[in-house]
């Protein structure tokens, strides 16, 4: 009981300490995760839109997608480094392909919702293919689009401090260097800190899906946040 | 408007599902294509905007080979109301609307007005409906919306597939009331598919009667129930062919524009006061849109002999029962 009392205070001093260094690492912990999703976003709902269209390509692309993901990342680094150098590059390139797989799917699942009938509607109203996919496809799916961005970034967040064995700094530098001097008051302080991150994205994304859910009239319980956005949304208009 | 000349049309698995259709739907009519379930009523709507393509003879539109149109254009000037309505869910009610002209490249404020406009024809009244979502909406408001959408860009042509198909018989009647009346509104070229002969003959003009991808009679609807040509039409009509033709016939085709002395009584008895009480019961007025039936069953009613017509609240003329039965032996 003692000894649980003074690990947590041993925790909770670690953490006022070095409050300033945890928040420099979780700020570019985060830049590295936002950097990885500006730039497999577009490729990856690029693709699972280009697969919509061609059924055979499909089943090619998510096994690729899903090997990328079973690489482990001292791999990709090992490959990466001698062509990317280290710190951030290779780190976010790795990054990028593990985010493809849930986008890539949940893009092309999502396209596949739009009710057939509106398909047709649509077509016998006068709108060309492309017309079809940004009026009709694209926002029935961009609420399953959201769950899967959601999904990745939860990858993200826990595989970006990987980055921190090559130079990219981040979170996972106080882990590694817990890890050698044997601080486990570092290791465990980083890792809530790291959860707290994935949880709040994760959250944050929730509430962007919900949000475009109702924007498409469907039911939804709304989260806390969304209610409150809800609000404000119909204040302003 | 729309000339179909020896027009084919088999699918890839085969089915010849249009096989050899001759006839013209004529500028400002609303035509009926009516038939059992399968005979190829909705290949033939398609086969006007080009959502089918046919594998032999022409379709012409306003005189134009279809396949000469581009086919998105020849679209945005046909108003469509598919099969199974086929709404945006994921937009809201004035968006649905709007899809035409905004496809169109009409300004933002020439879109709003021209929705707000439709939404109050087809009786949704825009500040409750407008942003609401379809699946807020009952089975015939969401019809409703889909023709609203349909009508939005001013089509010179309507292709209405079984607009009416999935309601309730009470919701039906009353959409098919209605839009009896917006027809007369918008006076377009209406393509009204159907399998129900008591439809098509309410909302038709010049109904066409088709059987496995032909086109078995093509006439008007009192014409039809007179002399229907072959055993199929005669079984397909029905036998209540007197009643039929009753519903069909309209106040107006027999009417008198003026009022006889004879029954200025009757006249003045309804202006005096709106519920007069004649021997049976009060005395109704009617519409020259009216159907004859119902002009017969409310002179049953109130127990007189004549009724007056009344349009926009004015007496126009009188119909008697004894207009109808002649008329009716005349056909018969
Ligand atoms: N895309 C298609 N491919 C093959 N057969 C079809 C297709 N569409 C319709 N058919 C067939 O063509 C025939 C006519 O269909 P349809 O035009 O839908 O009839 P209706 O609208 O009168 O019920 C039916 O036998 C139907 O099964
Ligand atoms: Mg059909």
């Amino acid at each position: 009981m003692l000894a649980a009392v003074s690990f947590l205070g041993e925790l909770l001093s670690f953490a006022a300490e070095n409050a300033g260094r945890l928040a420099r690492l979780s700020y570019e912990h985060v830049a590295i995760t936002l950097w990885t999703l500006a730039i497999a976003l577009p490729v990856a709902v690029s693709l699972g839109v280009v697969i919509s269209y061609y059924e055979r390509a499909a089943t090619v692309v998510l096994w690729v997608a899903g090997v990328l993901m079973t690489i482990p990342a001292i791999a990709f680094f090992g490959v990466l480094v001698p062509v990317l150098g280290i710190g951030n590059p290779p780190t976010i390139a790795a990054l990028v392909a593990y985010a493809q797989l849930p986008v890539i799917r949940n893009t092309y699942i999502g396209l596949t919702q739009a009710d057939d009938a509106a398909i047709e509607a649509g077509t016998g109203l006068g709108m060309t293919r492309l017309e079809r996919l940004r009026r009709v496809r694209l926002p029935v799916a961009l609420p399953v689009v959201m769950a899967g961005i959601r999904n990745a970034v939860v990858i993200l967040v826990g595989l970006a401090a990987i980055g921190a064995f090559i130079g990219a700094g981040g979170l996972g530098d106080f882990i590694f260097y817990g890890i050698s001097a044997g601080d486990t008051a570092m290791i465990v302080v980083t890792t809530v800190a790291l959860s707290a991150l994935a949880l709040a994205f994760d959250y944050a994304f929730g509430v962007i899906e919900q949000w475009l859910r109702l924007r498409n009239g469907e039911e939804v319980d709304r989260a806390v946040l969304t209610r409150t956005l809800a609000a404000v949304h119909a204040r302003l208009s | 408007m729309i000339r179909f000349d020896n027009v084919h049309k088999r699918y890839s698995d085969g089915t010849h599902a249009v096989d050899g259709l001759d006839f013209e739907v004529e500028e400002g009519t609303t035509t009926v294509l009516v038939g059992p379930s399968g005979c190829g009523k909705t290949t033939t709507m398609k086969l006007v905007n080009r959502l089918e393509e046919p594998t032999d003879g022409t379709v012409y539109y306003d005189g134009t080979d279809v396949e000469a149109l581009e086919a998105t254009e020849l679209r945005r000037r046909i108003g469509y109301v598919i099969q199974d309505i086929g709404l945006f869910d994921h937009m809201t009610v004035g968006e649905n609307v709007a899809t035409v002209p905004e496809l169109k490249g009409w300004d933002a404020d020439r879109t709003d007005e021209r929705v707000d406009e439709l939404l109050d024809l087809m009786g949704l009244p825009p500040g409750e409906y407008r942003e609401r979502h379809p699946s807020d909406l009952s089975g015939g408001q969401r019809q409703r919306v889909g023709v609203a959408r349909a009508l939005a860009a001013g089509p010179d042509v309507m292709l209405m597939d079984e607009p009416f198909g999935a309601l309730d018989p009470i919701t039906r009647e009353e959409l098919q009331d209605e839009f009896i009346d917006i027809q007369r509104e918008i006076d377009t070229t209406i393509l009204f598919v159907t399998h129900d002969i008591n439809e098509a003959l309410k909302m038709g003009d010049r109904i066409a009667i088709m059987r496995d991808g032909k086109l078995v009679q093509y006439d008007t609807p009192t014409a039809l129930l007179d002399e229907p040509k072959t055993k199929f039409v005669e079984e397909f009509v029905g036998p209540d062919r007197t009643l039929k033709r009753l519903r069909v016939l309209r106040v107006e085709e027999v009417m008198r524009p003026e009022v006889p002395d004879e029954y200025a009584d009757i006249v003045d008895a309804f202006q005096g006061n709106d519920a007069v009480v004649a021997d049976g019961g009060e005395i109704v007025p009617v519409a020259p849109t009216d159907s004859a039936q119902v002009a017969l069953s409310r002179c049953i009613q109130a127990g007189v002999e004549a009724l007056p017509v009344v349009e926009d609240s004015t007496v126009v003329g009188v119909v008697t029962e004894s207009a109808i039965r002649n008329r009716q032996s005349e056909g018969a």
